[in-house]
């Protein structure tokens, strides 16, 4: 095997682009259950976030629009979700898994024409002068805008929750949303707010997906990464940096086997393939095993309805 | 403005009346999307809900892809109503068609009135086993089973992949990723001649019986039950949560694993990369829509069957596109779901404050 064609800065590179689509998604769907409801349609949302971003790049040539078109597809799907579980009362497992077949059927019906379509709008970031630094230069710099965008987001969503009031009334809500309501929050208006942001950020992350890391569009090509978001969030207990960890983690495991298959290394392609899934459920079980300390950082609320009686 | 107050008993008017409406519903629509997509509604209704009736083949075909659906329901629902949520449906029909092909080809070379029902032996235990492993890390780490089961349906279809390349392969098949196609006594005996449908629908139909009475007559459905509704009140009966999750989850993941054995020794015959075509997932909408029920099962699956051959019939006559039925699907459960509002609460006009 020759290792020497191994580029450690690449290598750290593709993770990071690897990861980024799960990170975006993860930090969406921790703010909504930090309000203490439970999406699982984060896959179907970024399906839809997907092949709306590829859509609109493809159709305009523009990065942003297209990221925004992705945000505006996955908040559109979760508004279907926060009608049904906060106005409709219907249950929240159930709902979320009918937002991921849902929304895998719409991206595949959206996306027939654009099977084989090419994309280029990415743009990078380059730093005159910085950006030809050797190692750190290749690292930091140069790359697309969104990368720092989930860097920056990541710090966004530790200062909302846990410095901004508004954050506080949500983490409120999502511990004791009978308490919180007695005291004049409006529960339902910011647990739907908080849906609809992580709608935002699960279509963004799909966005990425389709937009800049392959850029292609293929049916079903967030395979499984939504879900990965979800167990992200429980491998984070619920706190944004640890999300970045668990997000980098997944990105680090898939290109490690990306960079096997590359090398040839003797076994089938399959078996590699199927490690980042095989790692998620390590990870989970690692996480969970201390009960006490998962009941602590879970939301109290956490996936129960909420029905005012006034 | 609407008013809603929660009643003290679900409707039991409602619970039967919702599916139907949602069906209803979801027929409505299902014609705005079909006219969106530029397609005369009325017609692809048509085509898709009346035509297979119309055609004899078509009619049996309702029962090949009905019986797997119906099977795999039916584990699920009893999981649902418990609260053990068995998502990997799909991964567990896999490695059921994987354990039950692995034994029709591992019996190559002989014949036998025995081989069909070891297959499903062994189809049954691989899909149970694949589900003890969710079940095994809730009960002994507290992971979550939605995740878990999830995460091993992409484990499974690379693992499927990776034999039928690998060791399963058939030797003459010019490197195709594809098994031998098994031998006559390894594949399931036709129930209707000239058509597709196997012994397996008589299989699903038994199933159904069985899980009516396991359900309804059995102090097993009543622990169920019980768990789902008042899961501390049922540990201070003295019935075992941890008994009861390796339970459901093994009894769905049997199911889906002898779904899987069916499909592979049924109509397709061999083991290929693309036999997983989602069955798995479709089976949840088919659990819900059934109220959870048997019974009402029976009637989801028939439905959803319904959907996938006049999906069919109408990407040939119509070019409707095939994920526009995937779309269908999705609205139904959206709407049933929605509806539910109406069994569990009361909706009124707002009384005006006296």
């Amino acid at each position: 095997m020759d290792l020497s064609v191994l580029n450690p800065v690449q290598i750290m590179v593709a993770l990071i682009i690897a990861s980024t689509p799960v990170l975006f998604a993860a930090l969406g769907e921790l703010v909504v259950e930090k309000s203490g409801v439970l999406n699982l349609g984060v896959e179907g949302m970024m399906i839809v976030g997907a092949i709306g971003g590829f859509a609109t790049g493809a159709a305009t040539g523009s990065l942003w629009l297209a990221v925004l078109a992705g945000a505006g597809a996955g908040a559109l799907l979760a508004l279907l979700f926060a009608v049904m579980t906060q106005y409709l009362m219907s249950n929240q497992v159930a709902t979320g898994l009918a937002l991921t077949l849902f929304g895998l059927g719409v991206a595949a019906l959206a996306g027939q024409n654009f099977a084989g379509v090419t994309l280029d709008v990415a743009v990078r970031l380059d730093v005159p002068g910085l950006t030809d630094l050797p190692v750190v230069g290749s690292l930091l710099f140069g790359h697309d805008p969104l990368i720092y965008l989930s860097i920056f987001m990541t710090i966004a969503v530790w200062w909302f929750l846990n410095r901004s009031r508004a954050g506080l009334n949500l983490r409120a809500i999502g511990e004791n949303h009978d308490a919180a309501h007695a005291i004049g929050y409006s529960v339902r208006l910011t647990r739907v707010a908080a849906i609809l942001f992580g709608g935002a950020m699960a279509g963004v992350g799909g966005a990425y997906l389709s937009v800049i890391a392959t850029p292609l569009w293929v049916e079903g090509m967030t395979a499984g990464r939504g879900w990965i978001a979800l167990a992200i969030v429980v491998f984070a207990a619920w706190k944004p940096g640890r999300a970045l960890l668990g997000a980098y983690l997944f990105g680090g495991v898939t290109i490690i086997q990306l960079n096997l298959q590359a090398l040839g290394v003797p076994i089938e392609s399959q078996y590699l393939s199927m490690t980042p899934y095989l790692a998620t459920i390590v990870v989970l079980v690692v996480i969970s095993a201390d009960k006490a300390r998962a009941r602590l950082n879970a939301p109290a609320c956490l996936g129960k309805p909420f029905y005012a009686s006034s | 403005m609407f008013e809603i107050a929660p009643r003290k008993e679900p409707s039991r008017l409602m619970v039967w009346l919702t599916p139907a409406l949602a069906v209803g519903l979801t027929l409505l629509a299902g014609m705005a999307l079909f006219a969106a997509l530029g397609k005369d509604p009325v017609e692809t209704i048509r085509v898709i809900f009346v035509q297979p009736f119309l055609d004899p083949f078509s009619r049996t075909e309702l029962l090949v892809k009905g019986a797997p659906l119906v099977l795999i329901a039916i584990g699920l629902a009893i999981g649902f109503r418990a609260g053990v949520w068995n998502i990997g449906a799909e991964g567990q029909f896999v490695i059921g068609a994987i354990a039950g092909g692995g034994v029709a080809l591992a019996f190559y070379d002989t014949s036998g009135f025995w081989l069909l029902p070891l297959m499903t032996l062994a189809g049954a235990l691989g899909g149970a086993a694949w589900a003890m492993i969710p079940a095994f890390l809730k009960i002994k780490f507290n992971a979550n089973e939605i995740l878990v089961s999830l995460m091993l349906v992409y484990v499974a279809i690379f693992w499927l992949s990776a034999l039928v390349s690998g060791p399963l392969r058939d030797p003459d098949g010019f490197n195709f990723p594809e098994s031998r196609i098994f031998h006559d006594s390894a594949t399931l005996p036709i129930i209707i001649d000239g058509s597709r449908a196997h012994i397996g629908v008589l299989v699903a139909l038994g199933a159904v019986v069985a899980a009516y009475v396991l359900m309804e007559r059995h102090i097993f459905g009543y622990q169920v039950k019980l768990f789902g509704q008042a899961p501390r009140a049922a540990s201070f009966g003295g019935f075992s949560r941890n008994m009861l999750i390796a339970a459901c989850l093994g009894l769905s993941g049997a199911l889906a694993g002898v779904a899987g054995t069916f499909e592979a020794a049924g109509p397709v015959g061999q083991l290929v990369p693309a036999l997983p075509v989602g069955y798995g997932f479709t089976a949840i909408i088919v659990a819900f829509l059934g109220r959870l029920h048997p019974i009402g099962i029976l009637f989801s699956g028939s439905v959803m069957a319904l959907t996938y051959i006049g999906g069919e019939a109408a990407q040939i006559a119509m070019n409707l596109p095939a994920a526009a039925i995937n779309v269908f699907q999705g609205m139904l459960l959206f709407f049933l779901l929605g509806m539910d509002l109406l069994v569990n609460y009361r909706v009124g006009w707002k009384q005006r404050a006296a």
